[in-house]
């Protein structure tokens, strides 16, 4: 571990003809550098324009759209789009533009909830198993193995039969299925940080076990756990849908977009078109938009990394 | 007519950033036989010439039209790519830099080898392992046809160097490209692989490109020198005669800005300030004006043109005379001229670019920073309540320290317990503003001493005392009060800075774990120490991506004066460094240590740089100190035949030094240190060893005040056996 350093690698071009940060500074700023590198990137502006507009129709919509999606109205049932319903109505009468943003915000407020409270809980769990090593982390990680081993959705599927689920519920039901994958990233992530330098000049200078992990470990471990973050949106919103989809999502009269799809397929076939497609597309647009986001993300955190 | 004919080869390389100007009209030819040198700095475009001429170059990357490269007549610029793959490892074949990268790690070497000679020859699959067999014996490896099936993680760094060469040497090229191919070997290694490219050379009658930034490998190897700055040939001639008689000014700093083994370390090291020049946007005139100490108005404006006869050429407006007078002669007596540390005055470094530079020298180098400096005396001194060290107790005890690490899978039941013997019985002493220095190859041992010192790790055995408390002894808040006193310097400038922490929160980070000071004082002290290391205060706000490599030594440097400790360990603080910038930061400890008093110990593969650094030396092989003594004992009066073997390997930058060499470097590489060689463990590569050396280990013995080695037949009569005086012991005989 000595000799092995190439010499002219470290003199690299990259810095090479810049003394002293002669560079802009706001080259580099904080998140600047990857924050500018994500714009550039034509998927990342797609997903973020996609995910702003799911968000504005969901959250903004029904303050110009207003719709009733508490009392079934049976007379109004099935109408086909036009007239005072631009989508329609479904089977309970309920307004399908209307029940779409109220579903879309179930699903977004789902997404995100699950999203930041596995990230939280998964990157602390990760980066102290991996930062301490040895019997903990071996144990730490066969407990995760273990939770990995059971199949997730068979799982949700007792649980809720077990318990009526509400949106909380769910949201607890699913971060504890997916707080594990972001602890395994972390962890991999962490393995490889803590045989850095900067890491042993922390723990050197006498630097404590937490403070080594939360002011060294997890920034540099930021890059994996923010794309994993962004794909557990999507991830969370289809398992919701599917959760749904099999009758065992959110109890009517909570409306959301796989509850939606089992309904309208059930006249699939008498044609009413509006009552499946409009949930579907829907759905697959806000779930492809976090992936764009996250493949785009995952490029932009790994360009920083190549440059430093 | 010349075998390789290149002219006027130019080279842009498009990139996001706009058109890097990587080669400008480059000239040379080559003859048979013959072996020419492109030496200078990294991106100065050495190895992109090598690629331009191999048609290698990296996406974006083009010809200039106007370029010529021609091969036995033949020109290769604008050939069609199916001819030119003909050519490429066939008649002109290239060995990289780095034998742990060149190779498919999931090929074995005889299909990597057998590879080259199935794309260029009409032949079956088992001659073309033949040959692999053949090219690997040429190239020395010792069983060649057992080897064929390894995989190149079965294979030593060196060993896989040879692997290269001989995957190079398969076609029996006319012209081979060699890209530093001696940079990541240990310097043992490197003086057998150079052995034997000049041999392969001369038995195959082929001309050899050698790319190197060292100056001593160029002065033993290489037939005719072309020194590159920015893309430039700056200056051509014979060796000799380019070292001896050098006119441009940038040959002339390179050379002297080399720490030397053969001369004294006096003073400061002869510096190039700043960095070379951004190609993508080159500087009219002259483009080494900038960091020129001759440059006038001219140079600025005016492109000097190749000029020069018999053969010496150079691009210079104001050429100088040869090369900068050696300051010290060999031998000279060392305390009549040395001058003690901290009198040394240059202080001409970064002054082309940095205004942090007036802060510095406004303070001198002399007087200690922290005096004046923001931080409450208070906080430094008193809180430490250090105890008077007593007379006699060095600073810094290692005693008989003990290191072994389980090897990967041994604790499975069922195994023998296996370990490697990293550290076995290391004792050595470091006074007060002394220095010492630790050198052997990569493997020896050198590293996990150096984390054993400063806490990083816990010996197995033996201890390491500071001021007479054994650090061992202490736990929690003692040991991190203890703490403050020893720091680290790491090797690799890119890794041991935090890439998410802006310079600033990295150099306030020690001070807020120890919770010295205000965050105002702590912020006036991470400003303080960057003038100490002569950066601008500018740079707090930026991260570490934004410095070179030198510079961000520079900020490891001022992290590790951040706590005012005593010791500093210095892990190959200049390995990863250019030439130019390692003299500064060279230049740099010792002033910083001038300034307050510092002890350090400095680990390095390099004799020259501890050579240059050092009062004392330790030289260590697997795991053990062989020899200990005054970095002047330990130089010109070896006593172990394994520090004369390091000694002849080093190359110097003086053609008549290295013709003139006596001695070998050892042969073969260290053994593995999972089962060490009994007795002496030196002995399987030591050209005295006898039946002895097998059967008893070696006591340490003495061969002047402070000068020891374990070694049953030194080189030199050790004194009479006496109780040591001294108290010098490198080594205490562990059973």
């Amino acid at each position: 571990m000595t000799a092995t350093d190439p010499a002219p690698l470290a003199e690299g071009p990259p810095a090479a003809g810049s003394p002293t940060g002669a560079r802009t500074p706001a080259a580099g700023r904080g998140l600047g550098g990857p924050a500018v590198a994500l714009l550039r990137n034509r998927r990342a502006r797609a997903g973020l324009v996609l995910i702003a507009l799911v968000a504005l129709f969901c959250f903004a919509g029904p303050l110009f759209y207003r719709t009733d999606q508490v009392t079934v109205h049976l007379d109004l049932a099935e109408l086909p789009p036009g007239g005072g319903h631009p989508l329609g109505t479904d089977a309970n009468g309920y307004d399908v533009l209307g029940r779409l943003m109220a579903g879309g915000r179930s699903s977004l407020e789902l997404g995100f909830a699950v999203a930041v409270a596995t990230t939280v809980v998964g990157t602390l769990y990760g980066a102290f198993s991996g930062y301490v090593g040895g019997v903990t982390d071996s144990l730490m990680m066969r407990v995760v193995d273990t939770f990995l081993a059971v199949p997730g959705l068979v799982l949700l599927l007792i649980m809720v039969s077990m318990f009526s689920p509400s949106l909380g519920g769910i949201i607890l039901l699913l971060s504890l299925l997916s707080w594990l994958s972001p602890a395994r990233l972390v962890r991999g992530e962490v393995l490889t940080l803590r045989t850095r330098e900067f890491v042993q000049a922390a723990r050197m200078m006498g630097g404590t076990g937490p403070r080594v992990v939360l002011r060294h470990l997890v920034p540099n471990a930021a890059g994996v756990v923010i794309v994993s973050a962004t794909f557990t949106v999507a991830d969370s919103i289809l398992m919701l849908s599917t959760l749904s989809f099999l009758g065992l999502g959110l109890p009517p009269p909570n409306a959301d977009w796989g509850t939606m799809l089992t309904g309208g397929l059930d006249f699939l076939y008498d044609g009413y078109w509006w009552l499946v497609y409009p949930p579907a597309a829907l759905l697959v647009l806000t779930v492809v938009a976090f992936n764009l986001l996250g493949d785009a993300l995952h490029d932009a955190l790994d360009v920083r990394l190549k440059r430093t | 007519m010349p075998l390789l004919d290149v002219r006027h080869l130019t080279t842009r390389i498009t990139t996001g950033r706009g058109t890097v100007r990587a080669v400008e009209d480059v000239s040379f030819t080559l003859e048979a036989g013959e072996t020419l040198g492109l030496v200078g700095e990294s991106g100065c475009g050495k190895s992109m010439t090598g690629l331009s001429l191999m048609g290698l170059l990296p996406p974006g990357g083009g010809i200039a039209p106007g370029s010529s490269v021609r091969l036995d007549g033949r020109e290769l610029v604008g050939l069609p790519a199916r001819e030119l793959r003909r050519v490429r490892g066939n008649d002109i074949a290239m060995v990289f830099q780095d034998p742990m990268t060149s190779l498919d790690p999931t090929k074995t070497i005889g299909r990597q080898i057998a590879e080259p000679v199935l794309l260029h020859q009409r032949c079956s699959r088992a001659a073309a392992r033949e040959r692999a067999v053949e090219a690997l014996g040429l190239v020395g490896l010792p069983q060649p046809r057992r080897r064929l099936d390894d995989y190149p993680h079965q294979l030593s760094g060196g060993q896989r160097q040879r692997a290269l060469i001989a995957m190079a040497l398969a076609n029996e090229p006319r012209v081979l490209i060699a890209d530093e191919p001696t940079t990541a070997l240990d310097v043992t290694v490197q003086a057998q692989i150079l052995a034997l490219l000049a041999s392969v050379r001369a038995r195959l009658g082929m001309a050899m490109i050698l790319i190197t930034h060292d100056m001593g490998v160029t002065a033993g190897n290489i037939d005719r020198v072309y020194v590159m700055y920015a893309g430039r040939i700056a200056e051509s001639a014979g060796t000799d005669r380019f070292f001896h008689d050098m006119r441009h000014p940038y040959s002339q700093r390179l050379l002297a800005s080399v720490p030397r083994l053969d001369q004294d370390p006096l003073g400061e090291l002869p510096t190039i300030p700043g960095l070379p020049p951004d190609l993508l946007d080159p500087p009219a005139g002259c483009r080494f004006a900038e960091r020129c100490p001759y440059a006038t108005q001219r140079c600025r404006t005016e492109e000097p043109v190749l000029r020069g006869e018999h053969g010496h050429k150079f691009a210079c407006w104001h050429p100088v005379r040869g090369p900068v007078p050696v300051a010290a002669p060999r031998r000279a007596p060392a305390d009549a001229t040395a001058p003690g540390p901290g009198t040394a005055t240059t202080g001409d470094e970064m002054s082309a670019t940095l205004p942090a530079k007036r802060a510095v020298s406004a303070r001198g180098p002399g007087q200690p920073a922290r005096a004046g400096g923001p931080l409450p005396a208070t906080t430094t001194a008193v809180e430490r309540d250090e105890p008077a060290p007593a007379a006699g107790v060095p600073l810094l005890e290692a005693r008989d320290l003990v290191r072994e690490y389980p090897v990967r899978g041994a604790r499975l039941p069922g195994r023998a317990r296996r370990v490697v013997h990293a550290v076995s019985g290391v004792s050595f002493s470091l006074a007060q503003g002394e220095t010492f220095g630790l050198v052997g190859e990569s493997g020896c041992g050198k590293s996990t001493l150096g984390r054993l010192l400063v806490g990083l790790d816990r010996p197995d055995a033996g201890t390491v005392a500071l001021d007479g408390t054994d650090l061992g002894s202490l736990r929690g808040r003692a040991l991190r009060r203890r703490r403050r006193d020893l720091h680290m310097v790491f090797q690799d400038p890119f890794s041991s800075l935090d890439p998410r922490m802006r310079v600033g929160a990295i150099l306030r980070e020690p001070l807020q774990i120890h919770s010295v000071g205000t965050a105002g004082e702590q912020r006036a002290r991470a400003a303080e120490l960057m003038a100490e290391v002569g950066l601008p205060e500018r740079g707090l706000d930026l991260f570490p991506h934004e410095f070179s490599g030198g510079q961000r030594q520079r900020i490891g440097l001022a992290r590790a004066l951040a706590l005012t400790p005593r010791v500093i360990v210095a892990d190959e603080p200049v390995s990863a460094l250019d030439v130019s910038v390692r003299a500064q930061v060279l230049n740099l400890m010792k002033r910083l240590q001038a300034a307050h008093g510092l002890s350090y110990v400095v680990i390095s593969h390099d004799l020259a740089v501890v050579r240059h650094l050092a009062d004392r030396i330790g030289v260590m092989y697997l795991g053990r100190l062989v020899e200990t003594g005054s970095a002047e004992d330990v130089c010109e009066r070896p006593a172990h035949p394994y520090t004369a073997g390091l000694l002849a390997a080093v190359p110097v930058p003086d053609p008549a030094a290295e013709r003139a060499k006596r001695g070998h470097a050892p042969s073969g590489e260290p053994p593995d240190p999972v089962a060490p060689p009994s007795g002496c463990r030196f002995r399987t590569r030591c050209p005295l060893a006898q039946a002895r050396c097998a059967d008893e280990e070696p006591a340490p013995r003495a061969f002047g005040p402070g000068h020891a080695a374990a070694c049953h037949f030194p080189l030199r009569a050790p004194l009479p056996e006496q109780p040591d005086a001294a108290g010098v012991v490198p080594q205490v005989p562990t059973k």
